[in-house]
């Protein structure tokens, strides 16, 4: 498929300027990283030993060609505080916060769809001024406080859901639905709220069309028209957008893995912050940023599966 | 006559900033989001100005003999860890995150508007360049991008501030550039220059007029977001630091001792969903007003 092949030569273009942007954001914009990462108090000899032991001391852009040419043999390079090469590292932690992404944007899809639907269908009702009003509030509610209520409310009183910790899908499949379920739910009303909007105003906008009032014509029911007509034609924008907001999702991800102590890429890069170790930080930075890049690319993927009149120029 | 006084109402900016309000205001009766939204905001704003009249307390006073004291008494909503009295905390949380979210908007919007234009109205290469960096800054998730900012400046609530308007530089320079786009090939845009007008002229007279109203959308959006972000950093220790009380902050604090005080993870929460919402609805409300385009159906 010339589409497929076309959009997946795109990726390459964005990691490069994604890797760019980090370089210069966590190597230049600092100052001297030696210094930062051992802290004021220390001794100007192993500043040195540390900038040399990194390469520090040599000209940035031998130093950007050299994280170019690593990054695409997927080398990140050696933490200074876990004294491990960060691609291990990361290896661990890329499979919990990519359970997270996807339990959450499954709460979300699940919620939103229904109620985005009937919604739509019954437009002014007071069940669709119930969705919006609350969608209106679930956008507001930050999902780390979420998060901390559903602790409040059902971790606390009841043991069905564990407070923190992550078990491994391939150990215990149940145990990792039972670990994930409230951040998924946290992450995932807050993105139901905005999906739900979207799949409103989207097949709305298509009820009022033409074809929607030929089916009617012809004596199709209801159900039949949105099925077979309107939700195809409703998803296009539903998915470009949805695209579009694949970044939030992510950076939820981030902030849910604190509050519910999972080990993933967000927890691996705040501890990469606090430690002041910038090699962990940027190898989770990249890698989370090129994670983006992918889900954009199966959101565009998905895109052309789902309207066959699209084609990339 | 009638040439004349054409002449008389040129669309300046400040003619244009005059308008919105009234236009705003047309048909207030049906729109409850403005007025709800509005409200909310209101009260926000109003309770972080008078937070020193109405705090009983000082938020950082130290209190230990008082600490994890639940909501009653003296303290309507109890005292955390260290004996400070929440209430008044959350009242000064609310001058934090409205600073935050101000300044970010206006650094947003300070740098991503003249790029925009620059961009949109110039065109060529200048157009490639600038919006290529702008794509390499939407590339990342906003929230990591605003991360890693802060972990190459250190955390701290102006750095916070810088790494938010950051994130928000590119849907500014956006939407200047759009509009610029649009206004350059007007015809009377056109007429300008063939009279000798200067570019600079041309967009202060004639492009930023236009985008005054889009302008406002977007400031008031993406101030509810930028409260958020705030609230996201802070929860996590790279935004506004101890002592000074800020709602993701105190959400963070309440974390470690979540069912020995829960209280604590009540009112910093409801405070920054009451503001976002706020700010949402009176997005929404001004949207509304200003685009006749957009009816009830499409919202």
């Amino acid at each position: 498929m010339p589409f497929v092949l076309r959009r997946l030569l795109t990726v390459a273009p964005t990691v490069l300027v994604v890797a760019t942007v980090t370089f210069i954001a966590l190597q230049i914009i600092p100052g001297d990283i030696a210094q930062i990462m051992l802290g004021t108090d220390a001794r100007p000899e192993d500043v040195i030993r540390l900038r040399r032991e990194f390469g520090l001391d040599r000209p940035m852009v031998v130093r950007y060609l050299e994280w170019i040419t690593n990054l695409a043999r997927g080398d990140l390079g050696t933490s200074i505080s876990y004294r491990e090469p960060v691609a291990g590292l990361i290896r661990q932690r890329l499979p919990v916060t990519i359970s997270v992404a996807f339990a959450a944007m499954t709460v979300a899809v699940v919620v939103a769809l229904p109620l985005g639907i009937t919604a739509a269908r019954r437009a002014w009702s007071a069940l669709d001024l119930t969705v919006l009003a609350g969608s209106q509030v679930g956008l507001a509610v930050p999902t780390f406080w979420m998060g901390i209520l559903l602790l409040l409310g059902l971790a606390a009183a009841r043991p069905i859901f564990p407070l923190q910790g992550y078990v491994a899908l391939t150990s215990s499949p149940l145990e990792w639905l039972r670990h994930l379920a409230l951040p998924a739910i946290a992450l995932g009303i807050e993105r139901a709220a905005a999906l739900s909007r979207l799949v409103r105003a989207s097949v709305l906008d298509e009820l009022n069309r033409d074809y929607v009032r030929t089916a009617r014509g012809k004596g199709l029911g209801g159900g039949t028209i949105v099925r077979r007509h309107v939700l195809r034609n409703a998803f296009i924008p539903v998915l470009t957008v949805a695209g579009l907001q694949m970044g939030f999702l992510l950076g939820g991800t981030i902030v849910l893995e604190q509050v519910f102590g999972l080990p993933g890429l967000g927890r691996l890069m705040l501890q990469g912050i606090y430690a002041r170790d910038l090699v962990v930080v940027q190898g989770a930075v990249i890698t989370i940023a090129i994670t983006f890049a992918l889900l954009n690319l199966l959101v565009d993927l998905l895109y052309a599966a789902v309207d066959p009149r699209i084609t990339y120029q | 006559m009638a040439l004349t006084d054409r002449r008389r109402v040129r669309p300046t900016l400040a003619t244009h900033m005059r308008a919105i309000p009234e236009r705003i205001t047309r048909r207030r009766r049906r729109n409850l989001p403005l007025i709800v939204g509005g409200a909310l905001t209101g009260v926000i704003v109003a309770l972080s100005i008078l937070a020193p009249a109405l705090a009983r307390f000082d938020p950082a006073a130290l209190d230990p003999a008082i600490r994890l004291s639940a909501p009653g008494g003296a303290h309507p909503l109890g005292t955390d860890r260290l004996g400070r009295d929440v209430f008044s905390r959350v009242l000064y949380g609310g001058r934090v995150a409205l600073a935050v979210g101000a300044v970010a908007v206006l650094i947003g919007a300070g740098a991503g508007v003249p790029i925009g234009l620059a961009a949109g109205y110039n065109g060529g290469r200048l157009d490639a360049v600038l919006m290529r960096a702008m794509d390499g800054l939407l590339a990342f998730p906003a929230l990591l991008l605003a991360i890693m900012v802060i972990a190459a400046l250190g955390p701290g609530h102006v750095q916070a501030m810088l790494a938010i308007g950051v994130v928000l530089i590119p849907a500014f320079a956006r939407l200047a550039r759009a509009q610029a786009l649009v206004i350059r090939s007007q015809e009377y845009v056109l007429a300008a220059g063939a009279m000798g007008a200067h570019a600079l002229d041309i967009i202060r007279r004639h492009v930023v007029p236009n985008i005054a109203g889009p302008l406002l959308i977007q400031m008031t959006v993406t101030f509810s977001g930028a409260m958020l972000a705030e609230a996201s950093l802070s929860y996590l220790g790279l935004g506004t630091q101890p002592p000074t009380p800020s709602w993701g902050g105190m959400l963070q604090e309440a974390r470690d001792v979540l069912f020995v005080a829960p209280w604590m993870a009540i009112w910093p929460g409801v405070a920054i969903a009451a503001a976002v919402l706020g700010m949402n609805l009176t997005g929404d409300g001004i949207r509304d007003r200003l685009d006749p385009r957009l009816t009830r159906n499409s919202t």
